[in-house]
This record gives C-alpha cells, sequence and structure tokens, in this order.
C-alpha cells in the first residue's frame, strides 16, 4: 500500500469508531486528540482494528505513533507497504 | 478451546463478548438462567410485559453528543444511537416530608430547585458541582473516600445532603448507610448531569440488540448453562466444569457472577468471606393502571420518597421490608416518539428496601401471603406522596428478593452487589477477571460500560 492509501485506510477505520465525526477535512499534521473527539478507548480501536483488518500487531510501547495522521501514516508505512489495499 | 469464557449474560458480559467477538476471539457466554438479562431481565405474564430491574436508563445523552458514557459504549460497541432508541424523562423528583426537589435531564432546574428551597446553599452546591471526579479519573482511592464526610464539609443544610442522597444511592449503592466518594460521582453524573431515558419497549430492546449483535459477530451463548465451578491449575483458570458436569475449556474467564461469587467458584479455594457479600436487596411492586398515571394526576417520571427527615440506606434485618423510603416509577412518563404514541396500559411500579433472609426462609404458604401483605404496605406507603392510584389498578405484580437472587445468582439478592469494589476487574487468579457490579459500575450504561472496560484492559491486549 502506498502512503495515500494507508491514508484512505487510516480514516475508513476512524469513521468506523465514530462514525458521527466529519473526517473530510481532517489535518494531517494535528494530532487526532485536538479535532476528534477520541479518548483513549477509541486508540486502543485504531490499533485493534489494524489487527483485525491486516495482521498488524502494534507494541503498547508504540502507540505514542498513532498521534497524528502524518505520525500514524509514517509508522505504518513500512509495515504495510508490501500489502495490497483491501 | 475459547479465547474467553464469560460468565453470565447480563449487560456486562454481553458487552464485554461483543467486544471480544468483533476481535475475532472465541467467545462462549455462559448463563445458568433460562433468559438473558441477569439484574436487568424482562418477562411476559397474562399477557402483559413486565420489565426486571430497569426504571430508566441514567447517563441519558442526545444523539449527537460525542462526550459521556453512552456515546462511548455506542462507538466502542459499533451501535447508532437509534438502536438503542431512547426517550428522554418527562421529570423526577426528590420528596421528603414538607420539601421536594424536582430535577431532570438538565441541570439548571436541581439549580433552581436548590434555590427555592435552600437559598442559602446555592453556592454550597457549586462546589459540590466542582468537586465531582471526572468518570476518566476515578481510580480504586476514591472508592475509599466517605461520600457523607466530603457533603458534611461541602454542604450546610443537613436536609439537603439527604435529599441528594436519596436518588444517588437508590441507583447505585451497594453500601450500607454511606457511599463511596467515586460512587458518588459517578451516580450524580449519571442521574443529576446527564439524566434519565428509556427505550418505549423497555430493557428488552437493549438486550435483543446486544444478542443479536454478539451471534452476529461469531459468539456462542448458551442459555441453562450455570458454571459450578472454576477450574484451576497453577495458578491459572483453565476452564468452567458446568452444573451438568461437561468442562469447558478458556485461555482466561471473565466472571459477572459477582466477587464473593466468583471466588467461591474457584477450585483453589475453599472458603470465601461471606461478610463480603452485598447485603442491600429490594422488592418491587407492579401495579398496572385502568388510565395513564397523568390522568390521575401522577405526570411523574420517577419519585424518590423518604418519610422523614433522615435517609435510611440499610438492610431492614428486623421485618421483610423497610418503607420509610422508596421510588416510584411509571414508564409511562417518558418524551416517547409520536409514531411510538403512548404505552398501552399505566404502570406504576414501586421499590423498597427487604430483607434477602426474611423473604428466602418463609416457606411456599407464607411467601405467597406476605407477598400480598407488602404489596398492600408498600403502595400504602407510596401514595403519602403521590395520587391514591388504588381504585385504578387492574393487575399486579410483585418481586422479592429471592426473585433477584434467582435471576443474579447474587448472594443476598444483594442489587448493586458486594460493597467492596475492584475497578481494575482483577482477582487472585491472573487471567480470571470480574465484570459487573463488583467491578464498579452500575446500571444499564454502567454495566456494559464495566464489560467494554474489563475487556479492552485484560482481554485484548494479547
Amino acid at each position: 500500500m502506498t502512503p495515500a492509501e494507508i491514508r484512505d485506510e487510516i480514516v475508513d477505520i476512524l469513521s468506523d469508531i465514530a462514525p458521527d465525526e466529519d473526517l473530510s477535512d481532517l489535518k494531517d499534521d494535528v494530532a487526532f486528540r485536538e479535532q476528534l473527539e477520541l479518548d483513549s478507548m477509541d486508540f486502543l480501536d485504531i490499533v485493534m482494528e489494524l489487527r483485525k483488518r491486516h495482521r498488524i500487531q502494534i507494541p503498547e510501547e508504540d502507540y505514542n505513533h498513532l498521534a497524528s495522521m502524518q505520525s500514524t501514516v509514517d509508522y505504518l508505512t513500512p509495515h504495510m507497504k508490501d500489502m495490497q489495499p483491501s | 478451546m475459547y479465547d474467553t469464557i464469560i460468565i453470565g449474560a447480563g449487560m456486562s458480559g454481553l458487552a464485554a463478548g461483543i467486544r471480544l467477538a468483533y476481535f475475532d476471539q472465541r467467545v462462549c457466554i455462559l448463563e445458568r438462567h433460562y433468559t438473558i438479562g441477569g439484574l436487568n431481565s424482562f418477562y411476559r405474564l397474562g399477557g402483559r410485559d413486565y420489565d426486571v430491574g430497569l426504571h430508566a436508563v441514567t447517563n441519558f445523552t442526545p444523539k449527537g453528543a460525542k462526550k459521556g458514557p453512552l456515546a462511548r459504549l455506542l462507538r466502542q460497541l459499533r451501535f447508532k444511537w437509534e438502536d438503542f432508541s431512547l426517550s428522554p424523562q418527562v421529570g423526577s423528583a426528590v420528596r421528603f416530608p414538607g420539601v421536594g426537589l424536582e430535577f431532570g435531564n438538565d441541570i439548571e432546574l436541581l439549580k433552581s430547585e436548590i434555590a427555592r428551597e435552600f437559598p442559602g446553599e446555592v453556592d454550597n452546591f457549586e462546589c459540590l458541582l466542582k468537586q465531582l471526579i471526572d468518570y476518566d479519573d476515578l481510580d480504586q482511592a476514591a472508592y475509599e473516600l466517605s461520600a457523607r464526610k466530603i457533603l458534611n464539609e461541602t454542604i450546610g443544610e443537613p436536609l439537603l445532603i439527604e435529599m441528594l442522597l436519596c436518588p444517588l444511592m437508590w441507583y447505585g449503592n451497594a453500601r450500607e448507610d454511606d457511599m463511596d466518594f467515586a460512587q458518588f460521582c459517578i451516580m450524580f453524573r449519571s442521574i443529576y448531569l446527564e439524566g434519565f431515558a428509556r427505550p418505549f419497549k423497555g430493557v428488552r430492546l437493549i438486550l435483543k440488540n446486544l444478542v443479536r449483535k454478539f451471534r452476529a459477530l461469531g459468539g456462542e451463548l448458551r442459555l441453562r448453562s450455570g458454571v459450578d465451578r472454576v477450574k484451576v491449575e497453577g495458578g491459572r483458570a483453565v476452564g468452567v466444569i458446568l452444573d451438568s458436569g461437561e468442562e469447558v475449556a478458556g485461555r482466561r474467564v471473565l466472571s459477572s457472577a459477582g466477587l464473593v461469587e466468583t471466588l467461591r467458584l474457584c477450585d483453589d479455594i475453599t472458603e470465601v468471606d461471606q461478610h463480603r457479600a452485598g447485603q442491600l436487596s429490594f422488592i418491587e411492586t407492579v401495579s398496572t393502571l385502568d388510565k395513564q398515571p397523568r390522568d390521575i394526576g401522577y405526570n411523574k417520571t420517577i419519585v424518590f420518597f423518604n418519610d422523614s427527615d433522615t435517609f435510611h440506606w440499610r438492610r431492614p434485618r428486623d421485618q421483610c421490608c423497610d418503607l420509610r423510603t422508596g421510588v416510584i416509577c411509571s414508564p409511562n412518563n417518558f418524551q416517547y416518539d409520536d409514531e411510538d404514541g403512548e404505552l398501552p396500559e399505566g404502570v406504576i411500579r414501586i421499590t423498597a428496601l427487604a430483607d434477602f433472609d426474611l423473604w428466602n426462609n418463609l416457606d411456599e404458604n407464607e411467601y405467597r401471603i406476605e407477598k400480598l401483605r407488602w404489596y398492600d404496605r408498600t403502595i400504602a406507603s407510596a401514595v403519602r406522596f403521590i395520587p391514591d392510584y388504588r381504585a385504578h389498578v387492574i393487575d399486579t405484580d410483585m418481586f422479592t428478593p429471592k426473585t433477584i437472587r434467582r435471576f443474579t445468582w447474587h448472594d443476598n439478592g444483594a442489587v448493586y452487589g458486594a460493597p467492596e469494589k475492584h475497578v481494575d476487574g482483577t482477582t487472585h487468579l491472573k487471567n480470571l477477571y470480574l465484570c459487573g457490579t463488583d467491578q464498579g459500575f452500575v446500571g444499564i450504561i454502567g454495566s456494559i460500560l464495566s464489560g467494554i472496560s474489563i475487556a479492552n484492559q485484560h482481554c485484548l491486549r494479547d
């Protein structure tokens, strides 16, 4: 998957977790927490959805990489570059 | 071999099951009873639908709200707001002799009522609001603080303290006399700051949605499958043995049976300290009326009454029931959608404190007679605070602590479980966890969140 495809996938996951959020003007360099009403349970769900959908295991010490869209895509790119978009 | 075995198909067990099944675990929920729901269940009798447990769903927030326990659990379980189809209350009240406080789903009403009845306490009440701990900041330490002590330091008028405590203790306090400050904060938020609502179809709608989702995700639900013991080997739970003798193997066990009740199931424990079990149980009378309650002058959703200036929150011990305080609830008095209309018949339910042993020790004949006797006494007590509806009753039913025991399997038919809560859900075994009332969250929304949070903390991270 390309970084753009990974971004689309994260948006898809976010829309599953928080169906009422408007994700169309999400700023990639601003923390999710500052733009969306996500709590710690929701962050766990991003991790869990990645595991469910793509079998990616993210260790707990790496959760901080999922703070914003940009950092998430950067972190996931090496893990997902060889995968096919779903 | 299951990834997780869940004991009990109440709100917390079902919610935990949904979380785990959604993330591809093999999950089995084992329920001793022939139906789901535990404390919050429902039945049909003589052509009429009855709810057990639920008066109202607390923690109501309107559609679109992103904060608060309701919004959080809908997201976590991938439900839409409409799936719970909640209609807000009309309005509720606390009534003590000569003084009443109305409240609704907007804290401003309660503030104005306090300003009217206790003008000197307006600032103190604001101080109390500032001291409330946020849901996310509650820890074990907050469970060890006394709510009465903090209230005494904040509020000057003892009567106001009793009146504020009355609904909160009624809807979620497992401890006699006093309340843990954490529990006080949870209940205060859920009742006074968020508020009451109810699905038109009652608790069965929520339960059916939970079960449908659990099954659609591949979860297994087995009714009439009581757990006789939890099999322990080398400090770990390795599975459970059912009443039938059948053995079910699992990598971990999540129990909503209650703390004492769960420990008693464990192979490695020979004696359990009974005194840790909860003491507080209830009776409830359900009266079907020939009119809508508002047509006989009763238009409140819930009225909490107490017949003196001091609120007594104790197991009765010397008589079957204590009728000095009670809760009056009408499922008719919610703001249902026009398309739902109104419930076909008027219903008024009265709940009172009751003693499990005294009810349980009656023989069959005495039990039947005492039910009739206490039905009459309970309603006689309640109509001191609301219009007398006795001439309009066309059908009745009643549950007692024995009924609650049968539905929940909790010692003493304790509605809110044991006084001592285990917020982190851990036990003496590293793969046996508690969810439900003894983990600390109560009420419909609380118990669902309990299942979610314990599943998240302990069952999803490996």
